[in-house]
């Protein structure tokens, strides 16, 4: 087939397009001048005050406890859910699997206003622990629908070969479907942490007044006026997801090499993703 | 009987796999939609919380003009960034799922760098872009295409460009996988069977595609009503959506019932797009993140 060039283009502009916000944060954090408008030099000043501001280094710690707790339940529950219903499949399973997708199918602010009722209602105090379970209930959808279509794509009879060959349905279960289902699940869980550590608007409703997470911290501010303080702050998130996304790149590579020897059928499904 | 029994040792051990997800779901999904569906016919308390007294007020009070406007408007930005988000992203979806395996993956990373930002942090740096004065501003005086500054922040394009910039990776993201997993070869026999391109598009490529680009719909049409903090921190206080509303009423006016009946419509809304969704696609499952 014939290459072209245009469309390389087009997406080439689109990205670049969708990075220019994302640079110019980075850029104004280090204008040395207060009124953001106005290039003052560069300094590493708004840097140091972010340091010394310790609500912000709460709420930064807030966040990333919130999406590890957060995170690991959706992990937990999502792919043993699953993992269930790829077993045995029923109208009630499917009946809740549906139920259970809602969270991400229905508005934020639908999600965040029914928390707010709910946790009212049974009188939770609303802090750190409304936080983990409403987050929770918007990852287990990633989680879930990742690890299912991994194994719906997955061959039974690997598993079944095992089983006829003696291996005990735990055996069976750590040695061919969890090395298989495992993708799905790393993919699902950082998707989860980075849709937990981004959250504004479900957040802001089912917060207590002592919890600040990140985002909201940074709504708040944003709402009082825009300050060279949190270009930083936002630089800070931003470095934090790099991070984030050039480790998993990193442990994505060095576990194919290691898969691709014995394993050959699922290198290609791993070359797909 | 070996068939019979690979069944019986499938079974062994689902309940208790199945058990976290079903009482998750049944406690912190399922019963906070029904009280939210019930609490919409209740009655606000004096100073805090709710009476449980029946009533049809909170619907009623829907149908006032004022807050009527208020969903039309948001089906209306909502509609236009979503157009536009189909615009922009469903050739940029196609033509990724074009590139070779390397170039995929360099571009998926570059894709998901934004969308795993905050989206508040990506909007905020569009406040840098169009305020007064600000880059955009800057840019084209320096081209001579402007004068004076535009004032673009705090407008309705600005909010639009917002909504478009924050939900673009989700139509990209679909529209990508379902490309992806399409089988090319259809449109080259298509092709060798005398199509024209365009036909070989619209009679292949597209209907493979649809899925989708329908739940790159549905993941930007029904976020685009409730993102209230894009109209808030890109349109000032001008451009009121009934997610702004919902939290309106539920921080300053305190009054639960009346959030709660404004997002029962706007759940009704929700439940007939996917509905649509599933009569169009055969499928009750979202293409794409989801």
């Amino acid at each position: 087939m014939k290459r072209k060039k245009w469309p390389f283009v087009y997406v080439g502009i689109v990205t670049a397009i969708t990075y220019i916000p994302i640079l110019l944060t980075v850029i104004y954090s280090f204008n040395e001048s207060k009124i953001s408008s106005v290039w003052g030099g560069f300094s590493l000043k708004w840097y140091e005050e972010l340091m010394y501001d310790r609500d912000i280094r709460e709420a930064l710690a807030n966040s990333l406890v919130l999406a590890c707790l957060s995170g690991l339940g959706a992990a937990v529950i999502g792919t043993m859910g699953a993992l269930g219903m790829y077993r045995r499949k029923s109208r009630l399973n499917e009946a809740v699997a549906m139920i259970s997708m809602l969270p991400i199918m229905i508005p934020e602010i639908i999600l965040g206003m029914v928390f707010l009722a709910v946790f009212s209602l049974m009188d939770l105090p609303f802090g750190m622990v409304t936080l983990v379970i409403a987050h929770t209930a918007f990852c287990i959808p990633y989680v879930y629908s990742m690890v299912s279509a991994r194994l719906c794509g997955m061959d039974r009879s690997f598993y079944e070969a095992a089983l006829d060959l003696g291996a005990s349905p735990f055996r069976a279960f750590w040695d061919v479907t969890f090395p298989m289902i495992l993708p799905g699940l790393l993919s699902g869980l950082m998707l989860s942490f980075a849709m937990s550590f981004d959250d504004v608007v479900i957040s802001i409703f089912v917060t207590g007044p002592s919890v600040n997470t990140l985002p909201v911290k940074i709504y708040t501010a944003l709402k009082t006026g825009v300050t060279p303080k949190i270009n930083a702050l936002a630089s800070v998130m931003l470095g934090i997801t790099a991070l984030m996304i050039a480790g998993s790149a990193v442990l994505g590579r060095g576990r194919k090499k290691q898969e691709v020897p014995n394993q050959p059928s699922d290198a290609a499904g791993e070359e797909r993703r | 009987m070996k068939g019979r029994e690979k069944k019986d040792r499938g079974r062994q051990g689902v309940w208790p796999l199945l058990a976290p997800m079903y009482a998750f779901t049944l406690v912190f999904v399922a019963l906070p939609v029904a009280y939210m569906f019930l609490l919409s016919f209740l009655t606000r308390a004096e100073v805090w919380g709710v009476t449980f007294a029946f009533t049809l007020e909170n619907y009623r009070r829907i149908l006032e003009p004022l807050y009527l406007g208020t969903f039309a408007d948001s089906f209306g930005l909502a509609f236009l960034s979503t157009v536009l988000v189909i615009l922009i992203g469903y050739p940029y979806g196609y033509f990724m799922a074009r590139m070779n395996a390397v170039w995929k993956k360099r571009m998926l990373l570059l894709i998901l760098i934004p969308f795993w930002t905050s989206a508040l942090i990506r909007l905020y740096g569009w406040i840098i872009v169009f305020r007064n004065n600000g880059v955009l501003d800057s840019l084209l005086t320096a081209l001579h295409l402007t004068e004076k500054p535009l004032k673009l922040l705090y407008t309705y394009p600005a909010v639009v460009v917002g909504m478009v910039y924050a939900l673009l990776p989700f139509m990209i993201l679909s529209v990508y996988s379902s490309a992806e997993k399409m089988d090319w070869t259809l449109v080259e026999a298509a092709l060798d069977l005398g199509a024209s391109p365009a036909r070989a598009f619209w009679t292949v490529t597209f209907r493979l595609t649809l899925p989708g680009l329908l739940s790159g719909v549905i993941l930007t049409f029904i976020p685009s009503m409730g993102l209230f903090f894009v109209a808030d921190i890109l349109g000032g206080n001008k451009i009121v959506l009934v997610g702004s509303v919902i939290q309106e009423q539920l921080t300053k006016g305190r009054n639960q019932p009346f959030a709660a009946a404004l997002s029962v419509v706007l759940m009704v809304f929700t439940t007939l797009l996917i509905r649509l969704y599933r009569r169009i696609t055969g499928t009750s499952k979202l293409e794409g993140i989801v």
